[in-house]
């Protein structure tokens, strides 16, 4: 043994160089390593996950001893790729979620509750209360908070103003029937060429923000469809009505081959849409045309309405082994000068009041409508099974406006699909409350 | 047992015991799940699953989706499979035929689409089949065709896929036609040039019944692959437009890691095998009497 030979040492540092490695890659092969200080793997879906590795540097000079690894999953895939790593036990330590998608992970209890550190650090109440309420679950020990939103969504009146001063009407409607009658204002001044609004038939999100107005959507504690009740059908009657007066063309998306370019030829006055046109508008929309769009809070059956909760969460998973490490970036994530940085890299708007004071966000008007929209915003249905019915509905709803069936066929036959899909949450309730009285 | 028997099932034991664990067990599991109603509750608590003897099969057969799904796949089958197998017969024909030249290169030429990866391809044939920028519109526009929405199109997205099938499986089919044309005598040729027969008495009356096994054994694998088509329509439709490439497969595929319902699921997996296995025995039948195809 020569230890002082320097290229004995020079050996000896590159095996150990080679152990190392090779630990790494063993650790990074298996997905998941007990080791409470190994890096943290965080999956982010799409766009979020490219951008995502902007904000970490500030992160890692803040925490020098948390590294995070950045994995991107297609939005297509999400999915099941985080159902089959549930049943693989191969779940990563924390995840961006969309908060449709919590349900089904806090089902399978895969999900940390976030109640303890939540409270130790960060208001709630400064979160739009209908978008962290996506992130409550109720479990056997009462409601717990299981994700933080990341960034918002929601849905809001996209309108040509120009169209609709033409038409006579110089504010955008707040309520159905003044809606109505800026769309036929719209139709009339366009010499039938031109239509009220667009709402494409395999988008459920329009007509589902308009039920969401009028009432609950399912019933018996989430166990059974209400859709053959008064509010889901006052709201498709509102829905089927406009396509029968021919205010709004009975087309899906594929039909319109450019939504942009149609609202910019004024082939329609009105769409429903989320944050993401807010950009696509500006980029797509011809420059003599950018003075001729706004956006408003949706119109609700008398005043302004309610609409969609959506967006995504940041959640950590129950076997994670660096809970406080990915709780560390978690809480960075969520700090308001994080999401206004985030806010600039991705036109994502951010969950918390106080991240929209930022001039960029409160001086612009586009995002001022989701703003005001925000505060009513509701959450749907909180079970697994909401994503299916969420699209039958939409199916029942084409059959409506295609005529092949009546109001209350459609939803009668829409309940009784949806009464059989719900028969195993039926049980499962009757099984717990069993057990209860047993106990 | 005798000696040798003993030996014999000494030998084939590792081979079976493989055979047992990565076949017999999961098919087993496979049927002992689609009498369940294992889902999402069931993934999280083992104690949800219920055994529902045969009413996802049942639920199965009143589901529209389903039967809508089934239609597809045999708007498929039967579609792409005779398309397939006929232009694997043509091309394997040409390379046959005694002025072929540079049989070597076409041969390797027409087997190269199998041997390339699904998705890549796939990709590649989204270009070809886009609207506005694709080859195929273009050569069409160039015979005064209007633009023809492939894959947006309902009418269009399942040709659109069966010949992209078609293109990506014939060499495949071409190569073991191309052999057993090899393999027939080529006296026999020379005593029906005798007897006078043309070239196409000696195709309909020699080539094709000597080459009708080769045909039954092609027809019937192709016919299994085509059953289950799924990565065309996941990597180039998603099922759509309007459901119509949704096959019987990708149904199961969305029921199954959709939506998490194994059980169900499964059940779909098993009314494919039994509508594959009839199917597949009816094309047997043909080669059992060559005389009964005439």
């Amino acid at each position: 043994m020569r230890p002082n030979e320097p290229r004995s040492e020079a050996r000896r540092q590159a095996l150990l160089k080679l152990a190392a490695g090779t630990a790494a890659f063993t650790v990074a092969g298996c997905g998941r390593s007990d080791d409470a200080r190994g890096a943290l793997n965080f999956w982010a879906m799409g766009r979020e996950a490219e951008v995502v590795a902007e904000l970490l540097p500030a992160f890692h000079s803040r925490h020098p001893d948390i590294r995070v690894r950045v994995q991107q999953l297609p939005w297509t895939a999400a999915h099941e790729k985080l159902l089959t790593a549930y049943a693989g036990d191969a779940l990563p330590d924390l995840c961006q979620l969309g908060n449709t998608w919590l349900p089904e992970l806090s089902a399978l209890d895969a999900l940390e509750p976030l109640d303890a550190p939540v409270n130790a650090g960060i208001a709630r109440d400064d979160y739009f209360a209908g978008i962290l309420d996506t992130n409550v679950m109720p479990t056997p020990s009462g409601n717990r908070l299981f994700g933080l939103p990341w960034y918002v969504d929601t849905r809001v009146l996209f309108y040509r103003s120009d169209l609709l001063r033409a038409a006579g009407h110089a504010q955008p409607p707040q309520s159905w029937a003044e809606w109505l009658t800026a769309m036929r204002a719209v139709r009339q001044a366009g010499g039938g060429r031109s239509y009220g609004a667009l709402l494409p038939l395999n988008e459920p999100d329009p007509l589902y923000a308009l039920a969401l107005q009028q009432g609950a959507l399912l019933a018996d504690n989430d166990t059974r469809g209400a859709f053959s009740e008064a509010p889901f059908r006052r709201a498709l009657g509102f829905y089927a009505d406009v396509f029968r007066e021919g205010l709004a063309p009975a087309m899906s998306a594929a039909q319109i081959s450019n939504v942009w370019d149609e609202f910019g030829r004024g082939l329609f006055a009105f769409y429903v849409s989320g944050p993401w046109n807010i950009g696509e508008f500006r980029r797509r929309l011809p420059r003599e045309r950018q003075a001729d769009w706004a956006t408003a809070p949706l119109p609700g059956p008398d005043g302004p309405g309610f609409s969609t909760a959506g967006g995504s969460s940041l959640v950590i998973f129950k076997r994670s082994p660096r809970k406080a490490a990915a709780w560390r970036l978690v809480e960075y994530l969520s700090e308001p000068a994080t999401m206004q940085r985030f806010h600039a890299l991705t036109g994502n708007l951010p969950p918390r009041r106080s991240a929209w004071r930022s001039a960029e966000l409160a001086t612009d008007a586009p995002s001022q409508a989701f703003a005001r929209q925000l505060e009513r915003v509701r959450a749907a249905p909180k079970i697994p099974e909401w994503e299916r019915i969420f699209q039958a509905m939409q199916l029942a709803a084409e059959r409506v406006v295609a005529r092949t069936q009546d109001i209350d066929e459609a939803t009668t036959q829409l309940d009784a699909w949806v009464d059989a899909l719900l028969e195993k949450r039926r049980w499962l309730r009757a099984r717990a409350q069993a057990g209860d009285g047993r106990r | 047992m005798t000696r040798t028997g003993v030996v014999g099932w000494a030998l084939a034991a590792p081979a079976l015991a493989v055979i047992a664990v990565f076949f017999a067990l999961p098919v087993v599991m496979g049927l002992a799940l689609s009498l369940t109603d294992f889902d999402l509750y069931g993934l999280a608590d083992l104690s949800t699953v219920r055994f529902v003897g045969l009413d996802n099969y049942l639920r199965l057969l009143q589901t529209p989706p389903f039967w809508q799904a089934l239609a597809n796949t045999l708007y498929f089958v039967a579609v792409g499979v005779p398309a397939s197998i006929s232009l694997s017969l043509g091309t394997a024909l040409l390379l046959n035929a005694r002025i072929a030249k540079w049989q070597a290169l076409f041969r390797t030429a027409l087997f190269a689409p199998v041997v390339t990866t699904v998705v890549a391809v796939a990709v590649i044939w989204r270009y070809l089949l886009h609207t506005r920028y694709g080859l195929i519109n273009q050569a069409l526009a160039a015979i005064g065709i209007d633009p023809v929405d492939w894959l947006g199109d309902p009418r269009w997205s399942m040709p659109a896929i069966i010949l992209f099938a078609a293109w990506k499986n014939f060499g495949y089919n071409m190569v073991i036609l191309l052999a057993a044309l090899q393999a027939i005598p080529g006296e026999l040729y020379e005593s029906a040039r005798v007897d006078g027969a043309g070239p196409l008495r000696q195709f309909t009356d020699l080539t094709f019944p000597l080459l009708t096994p080769t045909l039954v054994m092609v027809g019937i694998m192709t016919l299994a692959g085509y059953f289950q088509l799924f990565a065309e329509p996941y990597v180039m439709t998603q099922g759509g437009p309007l459901r119509s490439t949704v096959s019987v497969l990708y149904f199961m595929y969305e029921e199954g890691f959709r939506w998490w319902n194994l059980g169900y699921a499964s059940a779909v997996a098993f009314l494919l095998f039994l509508i594959v296995f009839a199917v597949s025995a009816g094309l047997l039948r043909f080669d059992r009497d060559p005389a009964a195809s005439r």
